[in-house]
């Protein structure tokens, strides 16, 4: 078999492989919750932050008086209050 | 009659036209899967007592959306200080001070993404400190899953009062990424990592160390890096209520280990009350050069107790109550915070009778929110 056969065979294997016909697949994981089931998770309740001032001050309270910082969600800022 | 025969051809062309460009208008919108964030006003009074310290000042923050393709804000904060504090009243006097932050920034959303540039610029008498962040967030997998990335840059500026000879610098990055992920319809969840690296002039220009019993000014290293990462868990519990739970850990080179985790409750109660309440604990372990009373000489020394190995546990509730909603146009609500926290120090002493220090803080925040 020459080389540009085998060249040939790869490539075709590829594309049959990228476009996912004619070989026995893996199930491929699909969006399990579909938009028409998330009216609960858009209520307010379920915010990770329903307000930005309030939880800012928190955040500002907490980051000069612990060692921890980040991973908030809050991009913070510089301050010399500790 | 043939003039008014051109009339009508020419009107229905008009017609077709702006129907078109209509048509073409509500395609490029129902296109884009991301909304832009809601017009929103917020005016807060805060407050912090504790350990010698009271902190307060109002705060505001507006923000409007233009022409439909950006959201702008701007904000203002001030904290007033007046700093009584353990450390202040055994080394120096009593002082007051004030410090303001104004902060713009600005959303631009398109198709599933949302991009967000800002700027902040904090001023003390004797601290200024800017800050840019870029952060882009990207909906994917059906708008099940959103990922987040984000990155700051400060500078600071730090002086000392009645020293016009001190000057120094500091400099922070921040790099972050978060997936928030939704898992059923009723639960979200979200992990977001974060990398801090600080360099320059790391601690106070007032604060001492002791060594050997005597009083030396703090010797910090002059770069810092960090990584944290935080879970969090929300919930619908099905009757008009919510939780939510998370845990952060957190690490740094100065050897500080930090553990935070938090519970909380939300309610609604009938159609104009909602209530939440929360319970936080925080522990660390000192960073490697923190010493209440250091027994040898080394090169890094420092009595900040925010170094040291302590924990705090907070009680808090919110109640927030809609004043006058006009569905379309407004919704204006009116909100009060509480939160109890008691600090509990292990390895730092009051050095007037030589107790193990703990302090307890009432943290209030009355404010409006609405929006338009």
């Amino acid at each position: 078999m020459s080389p540009l056969r085998n060249l040939a065979g790869a490539v075709l294997l590829g594309a049959t492989l990228l476009s996912g016909c004619a070989v026995p697949t893996v199930p491929t994981l699909k969006p399990w919750v579909k938009p028409y089931e998330r009216e609960r998770l858009a209520d307010p309740l379920m915010k990770l932050s329903r307000d930005a001032l309030p939880d800012k001050h928190f955040e500002h309270v907490r980051s000069v008086r612990e060692g921890a910082r980040g991973a908030t969600g809050f991009q913070g800022g510089g301050c010399g209050c500790n | 009659m043939a003039a008014t025969r051109a009339a009508i051809g020419l009107w229905r062309r008009l017609l077709t036209l702006l129907g078109g460009l209509l048509g073409g208008l509500l395609a490029v919108h129902s296109a884009r899967a991301v909304d832009l964030p809601e017009d929103k006003a917020e005016a807060l009074v805060h407050s912090y007592i504790g350990g010698g310290v009271k902190a307060n000042g109002p705060a505001l923050l507006v923000r409007k959306s233009v022409l439909d393709k950006v959201s702008l804000t701007g904000s203002y904060y001030m904290d007033a200080v007046s700093n009584a504090s353990i450390d202040v009243v055994t080394s120096a006097s009593p002082y007051h001070e004030v410090r303001h932050e104004f902060g713009v920034s600005a959303d631009y959303v398109y198709r599933d993404a949302q991009i967000t540039l800002g700027l902040m610029s904090s001023h003390e008498p004797d601290y200024v400190a800017n800050t840019g962040s870029l952060d882009m967030t990207q909906e994917v997998f059906g708008g099940m899953t959103t990922v987040a990335l984000g990155f700051s840059r400060a500078a600071d500026k730090v002086g000392k009062k009645n020293s016009p000879e001190f000057s120094e610098s500091a400099r922070h990055w921040q790099y972050r990424l978060g997936v928030t992920q939704i898992l059923t319809p009723r639960w979200l969840a979200s992990l977001n990592f974060e990398a801090i690296s600080d360099d320059g002039f790391l601690g106070s220009p007032y604060r001492f160390a002791r060594v050997f019993g005597a009083a030396v000014p703090e010797r910090n290293p002059r770069t810092r890096s960090g990584r944290a990462a935080k879970l969090r868990l929300v919930g619908d519990l099905g009757n008009r209520d919510a939780m939510h739970v998370e845990y952060r850990y957190f690490t740094d080179t100065w050897g500080i280990k930090a553990h935070t985790a938090e519970i909380g409750y939300s309610r609604y109660f009938g159609e104009k009350w909602l209530a939440d309440t929360f319970v936080r604990y925080y522990t660390q372990r000192h960073a490697i050069f923190y010493s209440d009373n250091a027994q040898s000489e080394t090169v890094y020394v420092s009595r900040n107790r925010q170094l040291s190995t302590f924990n705090d546990m907070g009680f808090g509730a919110k109640l927030s109550y809609d004043v006058r909603k006009v569905p379309g146009r407004y919704d204006l609500k009116l909100n009060g915070t509480y939160e109890y926290t008691r600090f509990k120090f292990k390895d730092f002493t009051d050095i007037r009778d030589g107790s193990l220090y703990g302090y307890g803080a009432n943290i209030i925040q009355v404010y409006l929110s609405a929006t338009y």
